[in-house]
């Protein structure tokens, strides 16, 4: 609850001295792996606060589109600004945009030598430069977010695929983002141990987050997201608020991945 | 034959006749063997005696300390090493390649002269710190890093993709990122490689004898030699022997449970 207090002051403080329409925005993003062009003209607007799903087949270019953002891979074209930094500025001190810009993995990617606070308190200690009893409280407190305050001394190796990502979680959290990040944060995951995950999420959605979510999880995208988009073969194909995207497509593409994905049975009729 | 062997008992026959033929070879070699005269030679107990204390505290511990300086100075060029090898900088990999060709591709041996010989040639007035430390710390780091340079190399690649990328998306820098997230788990990974590779090292460190060393800089090798010419019998050769397998045989215990350790965490 703290921290959603800080970051509403923090977005007022910045509101009073330059105006913010945007807390992400792309334009004309193209990205090619050699000769494969994956996005090809990508344009999106996240404003502060908002909770965006990308949805989309596999190969749709949506993770490449979201590791574009903090620059995991370098754009072709393009330009991004998050948080009023352009990223894709040849001058722009990357390591300094990448804190104000939260990623979760598939993967969860927790570091397997640290204990559970270790992971949360290393990067804040070495990127932030905080003291050890800030790092220590901040940790606790993003661990408690999470629901995983008793397992701060275990090894990631010892926590559930649910738990670790929580723990992944907390450890962006911890750096206090103005922005998160999820690159389909259920989908490694068994079924069982992805509701405790979106639930996190979609507490993070209520204070207030910008978030950008790539998922095929189409229940908490139609609960949670304030607008839905979705693409194919690296464009977006339609957008708009979760209820219009999913409940009635305009795009015969978009009928279909929704049908194949809502209906898995239907598919092979 | 009217019975035929099952294929079970035919297993157990063929098992029997193994066994059999280990304790026949053993057996042969034991009965055969002259014991009176290899005792003679290598189990004076008398001389045994007069090993002692010197062959612990002097040879034995300078096998240590030459093993443990060549070690640490091959540890750190070796994980230098493979840091270039990995480099984007092509021509820190070029050289760090070279490297790990030319000093795993010669003996031992043949790098200690070198560095016996060579060296005060081509760098005439200086001369190696440490005196003979000095220089077996320098022909055996030299050897054992270009081995540790390649299993360093393999561990930090073993080091699962994802692990920079997390660390660069918290905003760590390469160099950063390097240090604190991937080489603490690249040493995890390598640590029953670079034991075995001690325990090689400890083997290495008779090649000193080549460097020509003073009376109290002898180790187990140089001092079982001379003290088996002194007394022309071999008994100081096998005693010498029995302290290295004092050290390689629980540093093989050792790496054996680390194996078995980093089997069990994966």
């Amino acid at each position: 609850m703290k921290g959603k207090v800080k970051h509403a002051m923090a977005a007022d403080d910045n509101d009073a001295t330059r105006p913010r329409p945007t807390e992400i925005e792309i334009r004309d993003l193209h990205k090619s792996f050699g000769a494969t062009e994956v996005l090809r003209g990508i344009d999106l607007q996240v404003a502060p606060g908002e909770v965006v799903c990308v949805i989309g087949p596999s190969g749709s270019g949506k993770s490449t589109l979201l590791r574009c953002v903090n620059l995991l891979e370098e754009p072709s074209r393009g330009r991004i600004v998050v948080s009023g930094t352009d990223v894709t500025d040849p001058d722009v001190d990357i390591d300094a945009a990448r804190r104000r810009i939260g990623m979760v993995f598939q993967q969860f990617n927790l570091f397997p030598h640290l204990t559970v606070s270790g992971n949360l308190v290393l990067p804040q200690r070495r990127v932030l430069g905080r003291d050890r009893r800030t790092a220590d409280r901040v940790a606790r407190e993003n661990l408690r977010r999470v629901a995983l305050d008793d397992k701060a001394d275990a090894y990631p190796a010892q926590l559930s695929g649910g738990q670790q990502q929580r723990v992944a979680i907390a450890r962006a959290l911890a750096m206090d983002p103005r922005v998160m990040l999820f690159d389909e944060p259920t989908s490694a995951l068994d079924p069982e141990l992805v509701g405790d995950v979106l639930a996190v999420m979609r507490s993070l959605a209520a204070d207030g987050m910008t978030m950008v979510v790539v998922t095929h999880e189409m229940s908490f995208a139609r609960e949670v997201a304030d607008r839905v988009v979705f693409m194919d073969e690296g464009r977006v194909v339609e957008q708009g608020p979760a209820a219009q995207v999913i409940g009635s497509p305009r795009h015969e593409r978009t009928r279909d991945f929704l049908t194949r994905v809502l209906d898995p049975a239907a598919s092979k009729l | 034959m009217t019975s035929r062997l099952s294929r079970r008992q035919w297993r157990r026959v063929s098992r029997v006749v193994q066994y059999a033929l280990f304790f026949v070879v053993l057996g042969l070699l034991v009965t055969t063997a002259d014991w009176t005269r290899l005792g003679n030679q290598f189990a004076q107990k008398d001389l045994v005696a007069r090993l002692f204390p010197d062959i612990i505290t002097t040879a034995l511990v300078n096998t240590v300390v030459y093993t443990a300086s060549g070690f640490l100075f091959g540890l750190v060029l070796g994980l230098v090493i493979a840091l270039m090898r990995l480099s984007s900088v092509a021509p820190y990999r070029w050289a760090a390649g070279v490297y790990i060709e030319i000093f795993r591709g010669l003996p031992a041996l043949l790098i200690f002269i070198f560095v016996g010989v060579a060296v005060p040639l081509a760098f005439p007035g200086t001369e190696i710190p440490g005196g003979t430390y000095g220089k077996v710390a320098l022909g055996l780091g030299l050897v054992a890093a270009a081995y540790m340079a390649e299993t360093f190399r393999a561990g930090i690649q073993a080091v699962p993709k994802g692990q920079m990328e997390a660390a660069r998306s918290l905003g760590f820098s390469h160099t950063r990122a390097t240090v604190s997230v991937i080489i603490p788990q690249a040493l995890r990974i390598v640590v029953p490689p670079l034991t075995n590779e001690l325990v090689l090292l400890f083997k290495d460190s008779s090649l000193v004898l080549f460097l020509g060393v003073t009376l109290q800089e002898r180790e187990l090798t140089k001092f079982g030699r001379d003290l088996a010419s002194q007394t022309a019998n071999s008994t100081p050769i096998l005693v010498a022997g029995l302290c290295y397998l004092l050290v390689t045989v629980p540093l093989g215990f050792v790496v054996r449970r680390l194996e078995a350790r980093a089997a069990r965490a994966r």
